[in-house]
């Protein structure tokens, strides 16, 4: 018989609840079948950890006395220019922003040894950040110019938000000219010198959920080693992609927007990455629980595949 | 036989003088340059590979020393930041000598500083600034 959710938390509260990894349940419907294993087997827990450029952190930094109106205006934090559209004191900084002075590709391969995503991992780490600002001044803003040192214990909010995480699938990444390329896949060797791919395989969260029939908006996730959830269907999201028989998408297909309080986070999965010749992003960790409603749910979480 | 990996430092005074011939002909040694960076009127660096009988060997890297040249083990200079590791991989098919390898089945990597040779080749490859060669 079917499970609910309100079934699996309620196991949860009573502390009966039965959790494998998605590696675990393998071997589980391997032996018992998905049958069995769907009644046995409450939740499946699913993680990746991997370079994902479309996150990024929003911080309200609180106001300054006489106060600035930096919407509008200019914001850098270490150097790295946030996005400073927003009301008076509220900024994103996106993990792929790089110091407005970095060399870039100018001698190719560019280093990009920090951006973004380092601030963010370092704003997390509880280290001091230089947030640097320019405004044109107001009446109710009279101030032009903040120079100041800010800490992630004493800004109002920080909240981590991804518009695009956690890709379903996808494409392995090879290389086929003459000679080396630099790519957000990694340095690829030429004449197929080397296949790099970006995949947690079996741990995969929407590999073990194909048909999102268990997550959607407000599932709550594992994120940045915090807790998080998920905000809405991820940039580019596209469910109709090709599949295989087991519903594995055969590209990209889904993906997720994430949300969290990126106070109760960690730097240990929100890791500042440098591609060389590419670019600054940033490496982000997201765990998806699966709860195992029934047989069809078991089956998908075991795909008759070792991947 | 005995070997020995080190980075020779040469001063400017000894840029002209042919070390590595010597170490052949007088010591019997094999050597094998892993890398080279060598300047006129500048600084030298060596990194080799130097394999012989003990006491040749021993005596060979004395000659080094008397010389002038300052002598280094590699390992030394040649650093895996396991903490900024993430296991990625994307640095294993970039290793020419396999010194960075991935264990099948835990899929973790390793580090074997034996096997390294200062390519460098690492430091572009990984993401998250784990390797730090300082020659």
């Amino acid at each position: 018989m079917a499970k609910t959710i309100k079934e699996i938390n309620e196991k949860i509260r009573k502390g009966e609840v039965v959790v494998v990894t998605a590696e675990e349940m393998i071997d589980i419907v391997e032996e018992k079948g998905a049958k069995k294993a769907s009644q046995e087997v409450d939740v499946v827990t699913t993680g990746t950890f991997g370079p994902m450029c479309s996150s990024g952190m929003y911080i309200n930094v609180g106001h300054a006395k006489p106060r600035i109106k930096i919407g509008g205006g200019k914001c850098y934090l270490n150097n790295v220019p946030t996005y400073a559209g927003w009301a008076a004191v509220d900024i994103y900084l996106g993990c792929t922003a790089l110091p407005d002075d970095d060399p870039r590709n100018a001698v190719h391969p560019g280093a990009f040894k920090y951006g973004g995503g380092h601030v963010i991992q370092e704003f997390v780490a509880g280290k001091d950040i230089l947030l640097e600002a320019e405004a044109y001044g107001t009446d109710c803003y009279p101030r032009k110019k903040l120079k100041v040192w800010i800490n992630i214990k004493d800004v109002n909010e920080a909240v981590l938000f991804n518009p695009r995480n956690c890709y379903q699938n996808y494409n392995i990444a090879v290389n086929l000219s003459e000679k080396t390329i630099y790519t957000y896949m990694g340095i690829l060797k030429p004449r197929l010198g080397n296949a790099n791919y970006c995949s947690a395989g079996q741990l995969s969260p929407l590999l073990n959920d194909p048909y999102y029939e268990t997550l959607g908006i407000g599932t709550k996730i594992f994120l940045g080693g915090g807790i998080g959830y998920v905000a809405w269907q991820g940039t580019q999201h596209n469910p109709t992609a090709k599949r295989k028989e087991n519903g594995v998408p055969c590209g990209g297909a889904g993906t997720l927007a994430v949300i969290g309080d990126l106070k109760q986070m960690s730097p240990e999965w929100l890791r500042g990455t440098t591609m060389t010749g590419y670019g600054v992003t940033l490496t982000v960790g997201i765990g998806v629980p699966i709860p195992i409603l029934d047989e069809e749910i078991a089956r998908y979480t075991y795909r008759g595949e070792r991947q | 036989m005995a070997k020995k990996r080190l980075v020779l430092t040469f001063p400017p005074s000894l840029v002209n003088t042919p070390v590595t011939y010597h170490l052949v002909k007088d010591y019997d040694l094999v050597v094998n340059i892993l890398r080279a960076r060598v300047t006129p009127e500048e600084e030298g660096k060596l990194v080799i590979d130097l394999e012989g009988e003990k006491d040749k060997l021993e005596k060979g890297v004395k000659y080094l020393s008397e010389l002038g040249v300052h002598i280094q083990p590699l390992a030394r200079d040649v650093t895996w930041n396991e903490e900024n590791c993430t296991h990625c991989t994307a640095c294993i098919t970039i290793c020419p000598t396999e010194a960075l390898s991935v264990d099948k089945d835990t899929r973790k990597v390793s580090f074997d500083k034996e096997k390294c040779i200062a390519c460098e080749l690492c430091i572009p490859a990984c993401p998250y600034q784990a390797m730090v060669i300082l020659i």
